[in-house]
C-alpha cells in the first residue's frame, strides 16, 4: 500500500477508536443535560468509578475483562440511582452555579475516596490474549484493542439508536428533551424517565471508564482531568442529541488524531480550534436547539 | 522579693538557653499529592517519611517539624502560592520536594528574596540551579542521563538514526536537547522530533507513535513524566508493534519507573534506559534501603529513582542540621554547608558540586528483561562514574548564564 494511503488509513482508524471512547463516555452526559438542563460535573466520577470496579473485578476477583465491563456498568448505573433520587433531585430547580458546585464537590469527594482505597498510582487491567497485539485484515494489521473499541462503539450506537428512535421510551425521552412541560402535560412521567436515563448514562460512563484504562491508565483524578473532553463533546454535539454527540465525537476524535499526527507541534490546539469554529457557526452545537 | 525576682530571672534564662540549645527546625515539603502525577509525590514523600522515622533520633537534641503542602499540577502556580505561604506564614527555614520544573522555576525569585534555601528532590530542568544561589539540587539534571545516552545509543545500541518524542514542557525539551547533543556528537542523526502534549493529562499516544512508526528510525528516544504517562507510552509502543517494526525504545529512567514496571508487561522488555537508580542496583546501601522500604510499605511497594533522590535529599538536610547545630536562620550559610556534601546512598556515591550546587552521580545504562521468577527486572549494562550536569559544563543555552 502506498505510504500516503497508509497514513490516511492509520489516522482514520486511530481517530475512530478515540471517537468511540469519547462517544460512549459522553452520551449519557449529553442526554441528561438535554433532558433536565442539569449540569452534572460528577459524570467523570462515575466513569472513574466504573474503571476502578473493572480493576478490582479483574485483578482481585479474577473475573474476565469483558464480563467485568458489563458488571461495572450495571453496578455504577444502579449506584447512580440513589444519587439522582436523593441528591440531584433537590437541585433541579436550583441555579446552574449551585448545580455546578454540588456536582464538582461530589467529583472531588469521589477522587479523595478512591485515592484512599486505591492509592494514586495508575492502574492497569489484564487483557485477554485476543485483545493484545494486532489483527491482520489482509492489507495491513491494526491494534486489536482499538479495533475492539470501534466494533463495540458501533454496536452500542446501533442499540442506542434503536432505543432512542424506535421504542416508546425513546420517543418519550425525545419528547421530554424537546419540551418538558408539554411532555408532562400529556402524561409522561419525566422524573422517572430522568432517573432511567441518568442510570443508563452513568452506566455508559462507567463502561467508558473501564475502556479508558488501557488507553490512558487509571488514576482517581480521571474524574476531573478528562471531564473537559466530555463537556466539549456535549457542547459541540448539542445538548440531548444522540446524533449530535456521535457527530461531535467523530469530528473531535478524528481531527485531534490527525492534528497530533501531522502537526504535533500544535499539540492539543486542534481540538480547541475545532470547538471554537463549530460554536461560532452553531452556538448550540451540531444538533442543539438554538 | 529580691529572691523571687532572682528566681524568675533564672527560670527565664533557663528557658531562653534551653530553646537556643535544642532548635526545632521547620522544613516545608512541597510535593504533588493530587492530580495525574500524585503518585510521584507519594514516591518521594514515602522516602522522606522513612528517612525521618529512622534518623530523627540522630538529630538530638534538635528536632525537625515538617509541614507538607500540595504542589498541585505541573504548572507552578499552586506550588508558588503554597511555598510562599510556608515561608511567610509558617516561617519555614528550608523548603524541599518539588517534583515539577515549572514549580522550581516559578519559585526561584521568591526564595532569592526570602533567602530561604530550596533543596530540590526531583525537578530536573538543567538550568534551574542557575536561577538562584539558594537552590541546591539532590536529584539530577535532565542532562545527567540524556547526554551520555546519546553516545551510548549510537556506539553500543546501534542507533544510527533516532526519533525523539517528548512531553511538551521544560524538562522534556531539555532531555531531548541533551540527548540530541550527545547523539549528534557521536555521529547519529535525529530524523523526527515530536512534542506529545502537556504534562497535565495523559494523551492518546497512538497518533504520535504511529508517526514514528511511519518514519522508521532505528530508535525512539522518549521522555515523559514518570507517572501515568509512562504506562500510557509503553502501552501505545506495545500496541503499535514498534519493537517488531525494528524501532528500539530508549530514554531516561523515567520511561520505566520501578513502581510501575511490573504492570508494563512484555512491551517493556528490551527497553534500554540511562539512569542513576533502579531497585535492582547492586550496592549495600541500596539493599538496606529497599529492605527498609518493603518493611515500611509492604512487599508490593517499590521505591524508584525519585524515592532514592528523596532519601538522599533528607539525608543531606539532616547532615546540614547537624553541621550547623540546628541554626538554619542564615540561608546562605545553609547553602554553603551543603556544598561539597557527599554520601554513599541508594544511588551509590553522590556529591553536591560546590560550583553549581547540583548533584554529581553515576549513570548506568540498564536493560529491562524477564527474570527467572517471572517478574521484570533491570540489569546494568554499563556504568559511567561521577557524571556532572553536562549542560552547565558545556554552557548550553540558559545553562551558560
Amino acid at each position: 500500500m502506498p505510504q500516503a494511503a497508509n497514513i490516511v488509513v492509520s489516522v482514520l482508524f486511530d481517530g475512530l477508536a478515540y471517537a468511540m471512547f469519547l462517544f460512549i463516555t459522553s452520551v449519557g452526559l449529553s442526554v441528561t443535560m438535554g433532558l433536565m438542563g442539569f449540569v452534572n460535573l460528577a459524570h467523570g466520577a462515575f466513569a472513574m468509578c466504573g474503571g476502578f470496579f473493572v480493576v478490582s473485578l479483574t485483578r482481585t476477583l479474577g473475573v474476565g475483562f469483558l464480563p467485568s465491563l458489563v458488571i461495572a456498568s450495571i453496578a455504577v448505573g444502579l449506584i447512580s440511582i440513589p444519587f439522582e433520587r436523593y441528591l440531584y433531585r433537590r437541585l433541579y430547580k436550583a441555579t446552574d452555579l449551585e448545580q455546578v458546585l454540588m456536582t464538582i464537590g461530589l467529583a472531588f469527594m469521589a477522587i479523595a475516596t478512591f485515592t484512599y482505597f486505591y492509592g494514586p498510582i495508575p492502574k492497569s487491567v489484564p487483557l485477554p490474549d485476543w485483545l493484545q497485539g494486532d489483527v491482520n485484515l489482509g492489507f495491513r494489521s491494526f491494534p486489536s484493542y482499538r479495533a475492539f473499541l470501534i466494533v463495540l462503539g458501533a454496536a452500542l450506537i446501533a442499540v442506542l439508536w434503536y432505543a432512542f428512535e424506535q421504542t416508546n421510551i425513546g420517543a418519550k425521552i425525545r419528547a421530554a428533551v424537546d419540551n418538558r412541560r408539554m411532555a408532562e402535560a400529556v402524561g409522561i412521567n419525566v422524573d422517572r424517565l430522568f432517573t432511567l436515563t441518568f442510570a443508563v448514562g452513568s452506566g455508559l460512563a462507567a463502561l467508558g471508564g473501564g475502556l479508558a484504562i488501557q488507553l490512558f491508565g487509571l488514576t482517581p483524578s480521571f474524574a476531573v482531568i478528562y471531564l473537559v473532553l466530555f463537556l466539549i463533546v456535549v457542547a459541540v454535539g448539542g445538548l440531548g442529541s444522540l446524533k449530535g454527540t456521535l457527530l461531535a465525537a467523530l469530528v473531535l476524535g478524528i481531527f485531534d488524531t490527525t492534528g497530533k499526527y501531522l502537526l504535533a507541534d500544535a499539540g492539543g490546539f486542534f481540538i480547541y480550534a475545532v470547538v471554537v469554529a463549530v460554536l461560532l457557526v452553531k452556538p448550540a452545537g451540531f444538533y442543539g436547539r438554538e | 522579693m529580691n529572691m523571687l525576682r532572682w528566681l524568675g530571672l533564672a527560670a527565664l534564662a533557663m528557658t531562653v538557653g534551653g530553646t537556643a540549645q535544642a532548635a526545632d527546625v521547620k522544613i516545608g515539603v512541597v510535593l504533588p499529592f493530587s492530580g495525574a502525577n500524585a503518585d510521584l509525590g507519594h514516591q518521594i514523600d514515602k522516602a522522606f517519611d522513612l528517612y525521618v522515622k529512622l534518623h530523627e533520633k540522630d538529630l538530638a537534641p534538635n528536632k525537625v517539624t515538617i509541614i507538607k503542602r500540595d504542589e498541585g499540577p505541573p504548572t507552578g502556580a499552586q506550588a508558588k502560592t503554597v511555598t510562599t505561604e510556608l515561608i511567610t506564614n509558617d516561617k519555614v527555614q528550608l523548603v524541599t520536594g518539588f517534583v515539577f520544573s515549572p514549580s522550581a522555576i516559578a519559585l526561584a525569585p521568591v526564595i532569592t528574596q526570602a533567602k530561604v534555601p530550596m533543596v530540590i528532590a526531583n525537578a530536573g530542568t538543567a538550568w534551574i540551579t542557575n536561577l538562584s544561589p539558594y537552590i541546591v539540587r539532590l536529584s539530577f539534571s535532565m542532562w545527567h542521563p540524556a547526554f551520555p545516552m546519546g553516545a551510548y545509543a549510537y556506539n553500543k545500541i546501534g542507533c544510527k538514526t533516532a526519533a525523539v518524542a517528548y512531553t511538551d514542557f521544560p524538562p522534556g525539551k531539555d532531555s531531548v536537547e541533551a540527548f540530541k547533543t550527545g547523539f549528534e556528537k557521536a555521529g547519529g542523526k535525529v530524523v523526527l522530533s515530536i512534542p506529545m502534549g502537556s504534562p497535565v493529562q495523559v494523551p492518546d499516544f497512538t497518533p504520535f507513535l504511529q508517526r514514528v512508526k511511519d518514519a522508521h528510525p532505528d530508535c525512539l528516544y522518549g521522555f515523559i513524566p514518570s507517572g501515568a504517562h509512562a504506562a500510557g507510552l509503553m502501552k501505545a509502543y506495545g500496541e503499535l508493534g514498534l519493537r517488531k517494526a525494528g524501532i528500539k525504545l530508549i530514554g531516561p529512567m523515567d520511561l520505566v519507573p520501578d513502581n510501575k514496571l511490573q504492570d508494563m508487561g512484555d512491551a517493556a522488555i528490551g527497553t534500554i534506559v540511562m539512569g542513576h537508580y533502579a531497585v535492582d542496583l547492586n550496592n549495600p546501601q541500596n539493599k538496606a534501603f529497599v529492605a527498609e522500604w518493603h518493611k515500611a510499605y509492604g512487599p508490593d511497594s517499590y521505591p524508584d529513582f525519585m524515592s532514592a533522590a528523596g532519601w538522599d535529599t533528607m539525608h543531606a538536610i539532616f547532615d546540614t542540621i547537624k553541621k550547623l547545630n540546628g541554626n538554619l536562620s542564615d540561608g546562605a550559610k545553609v547553602v554553603d554547608a551543603m556544598k561539597g556534601w557527599s554520601t554513599d546512598g541508594p544511588r551509590g556515591h553522590v556529591m553536591i558540586d560546590p560550583q553549581t550546587r547540583d548533584i554529581v552521580e553515576d549513570e548506568h545504562a540498564m536493560e529491562i528483561y524477564r527474570q527467572k521468577d517471572g517478574k521484570l527486572g533491570e540489569r546494568v549494562l554499563d556504568t559511567t562514574k561521577a557524571v556532572k550536569d553536562e549542560c552547565k559544563v558545556l554552557k548550553v543555552g540558559r545553562c551558560g548564564s
